[in-house]
């Protein structure tokens, strides 16, 4: 069973919704970005999803591009990415999932790549622009390599590809609540429960569902239906605001301030804005 | 022969040329493009939508364009050739088009299919305007709503093509984005297109994108091919014995590709941007220094970093400034069936000059590069053969451009 698989049936056996981050490797630099990813565990998150940064990163929204610029002006690479994560993996007991666009897997080559990933303990990969048709040798690759191949489900995913990303997946499956590129809202997507229902009809599979998730209200509502919330650009934003001596600090009562573990001024004054854009 | 012809050489189920080619796409769009796959797969069956097409390209568009052999151009080259003489230049006028290039062939077309697919609303990116505008004005003539993205950077240089898309009613969203230009239009617009699927229809302006756009807009492009082998009969007795074309995605150099493709014994030469040296960041000659990669929804070849990132790219012509290549492109040099030349900025510059003075012709800096390439060859392949250039649009657009260059001229 793999670390993913594992987080997901302890959540479900405690009968707890589990809490997903996004952010980007190298923002704002490498130290601080693997810094951050140890506080992120800390403060209980289940799952790290770990940003590559990309030139072109045509699913995002502004947050996570300006996130990606600045990653790549750190000098934020693949190869890079992969020895942050060697790097912080002795110190930390959540899973990790690469996401990445799949221009520097093709590049690295996908069999080295795979190597790499396993080799710093990399639990989950999703490629945003390797959709099913086009996935075949990436999934064989990562299952080879022991690394689960995370597949995405949108609203506009018909219930024939729901059942396909299911019987290629692993670990989880990550759903998006709305059409567009990644950003907070101020309110979760109508489409969004509908979307859960359509996959918990095809499948056991774990989901974690993101797409515009920033408050605590938003990680519990969205934790009646799913799995698992990922918060991704208002964590993102967090960084961005933050004074680059408090950062680790702002992250930590941002993320238990979602978590609902406190109710603090400062949970909510780092939260300031990040509902809303 | 200015009739649709659909349905020859098709891609393989999953849309790849080869190895090039596919569908690249967030899960959004899988959906949205299926949807597009089978729309454009019905209406190119449908004997009304290649008639409501054709009479569009005969009666608004002004088709078919003329060839003219540049005979005055010829006797320039003379001056400083051998006892061989020089090759017969003949140039194909896509732009004499109605919106000065080749693009309103492939705009007219998705627009009809957008129409078709009920959808109100149309998003497009655009490099040099060209695109942008046969876009707006496609839109303007079916009354469709049209936003197009354009780079900071393109639209101080093709200041003169945005007002002319605001005047054509559609909306021109600057990008500041990444290296301002195609590249990032392009990712602007497919994001727009995630957005909002529904109501909005994507019009893809070359060769490029997932499945089936480079197949859709190579067919809407074929026009040009039909049009000048029947034209170079006409005019020559015969087929040429090379055909240039300019390759930025590659849109017009597939149009008139298309034409000569099955003669085997028709050379066909891409001309890229080589900027101002085959250097990283100087230069669009993606066949000169690219890898294959996938962007933008296809795998194709890319002028990349060791690390996967797009290196920037530089062209004295917008529309030839990009990353990429059309898959089609790629697949056609890997077969030999193709071959890719570059010329720099300044042989460009030097070609539209020279055409300008000796035929009356301004041609884009994009059709420039082609016209340069065929002055190269015209010398080397002697008096007996015979060169069609497709000057894919005109120069209107790059004067300003031109004479911030050049300000001693005067």
């Amino acid at each position: 069973m793999s670390r993913l698989e594992r987080t997901f049936e302890t959540l479900r056996r405690r009968g707890r919704h589990g809490l997903v981050t996004f952010t980007t490797a190298g923002d704002p630099d490498l130290e601080r970005s693997a810094e951050i990813l140890q506080v992120l565990d800390r403060a209980g998150v289940d799952v790290l999803e770990v940003g590559v940064p990309f030139s072109d990163p045509l699913a995002d929204g502004p947050v996570i591009q300006r996130a990606s610029e600045r990653a790549l002006r750190a000098g934020a690479t693949l190869a890079r990415v992969l020895d942050l994560v060697a790097e912080v993996r002795p110190d930390i007991s959540a899973g990790i999932v690469l996401f990445t666009y799949a221009n520097p897997v093709v590049r690295m080559g996908t069999t080295e790549f795979v190597e790499r990933a396993a080799a710093a303990g990399v639990d989950g990969v999703l490629a945003l622009d390797l959709p099913i048709e086009e996935a075949d040798r990436f999934r064989d690759a990562t299952l080879g390599a022991g690394i689960d191949p995370i597949f995405l489900l949108s609203p506009t995913t018909t219930d024939a590809r729901i059942r396909r990303a299911a019987e290629l997946g692993r670990g989880f499956l990550y759903g998006i609540s709305r059409l567009g590129v990644t950003g907070a809202r101020s309110a979760i997507a109508d489409g969004a429960e509908t979307l859960v229902g359509r996959i918990r009809r095809a499948t056991d599979l774990p989901v974690a569902l993101g797409f515009g998730i920033s408050r605590p209200e938003h990680v519990a509502e969205v934790g009646r239906w799913a799995d698992a919330a990922v918060v991704g650009s208002a964590l993102i934003d967090v960084i961005a605001r933050a004074a680059p001596s408090s950062v680790l600090g702002d992250v930590e009562r941002y993320v238990r301030w979602l978590r609902g573990d406190v109710d603090t001024p400062e949970g909510r004054a780092a939260s300031v804005g990040a509902g809303e854009q | 022969m200015t009739a649709p012809s659909f349905g020859r050489r098709d891609p393989d189920s999953r849309g790849y040329f080869g190895e090039y080619g596919g569908r690249f796409v967030p899960e959004t769009l899988v959906a949205p493009v299926e949807e597009l796959e089978e729309a454009y797969r019905e209406a190119r069956r449908d004997p009304a939508f290649s008639a409501d097409l054709e009479a569009l390209l005969r009666h608004y568009v002004g088709r078919p364009t003329p060839v003219y052999e540049a005979t005055r151009l010829r006797a320039a080259l003379e001056a400083g050739a051998g006892s061989g003489g020089v090759a017969r230049i003949f140039l194909k006028r896509e732009d004499l088009a109605h919106t000065g290039a080749h693009k309103i062939n492939n705009a007219l077309g998705q627009a009809l299919l957008a129409v078709r697919m009920g959808k109100r609303r149309v998003v497009a990116e655009t490099g040099a305007g060209q695109h942008g505008v046969a876009t707006a004005t496609a839109c303007a003539l079916l009354g469709l709503a049209c936003e197009v993205y354009m780079g900071a950077d393109d639209m101080r240089r093709q200041a003169l093509n945005v007002y002319r898309m605001r005047l054509l009613g559609a909306t021109v969203s600057q990008v500041d984005s990444g290296s301002r230009t195609l590249k990032d239009a392009i990712n602007e617009a497919m994001r727009d297109w995630v957005t909002n699927v529904g109501d909005t229809y994507y019009l893809l302006g070359s060769v490029l994108g997932p499945h089936p756009y480079p197949l859709m807009v190579r067919e809407f492009q074929s026009v040009i091919g039909r049009e000048a082998r029947t034209q170079m009969g006409e005019l020559a007795g015969r087929a040429p014995d090379v055909v240039v074309a300019c390759v930025g995605g590659g849109s017009n150099a597939l149009g008139i590709f298309d034409g000569f493709v099955e003669d085997g014994d028709v050379r066909l030469v891409g001309v890229e941007a080589g900027g101002e040296a085959l250097v990283a960041g100087r230069h669009a000659a993606r066949f000169a220094t690219g890898v294959a990669g996938v962007l933008q929804g296809t795998r194709s070849y890319l002028l990349q970093d060791l690390d996967g990132n797009i290196e920037p790219t530089h062209s004295v012509s917008a529309g030839l400034d990009y990353a990429a290549v059309g898959p089609e492109h790629a697949w056609l040099r890997d077969l030999g069936r193709a071959e890719y030349a570059s010329a720099s900025d300044e042989e460009a510059l030097g070609a539209f000059r020279l055409l300008a003075r000796t035929e009356g012709i301004l041609p884009a800096l994009e059709s420039a590069h082609a016209v340069s390439h065929a002055c190269r060859l015209a010398p080397e392949l002697g008096s007996e053969h015979i060169i069609a250039v497709n000057l894919s649009g005109r120069g209107d657009k790059d004067v300003d451009a031109i004479r911030e260059r050049e300000p001693a001229e005067g």
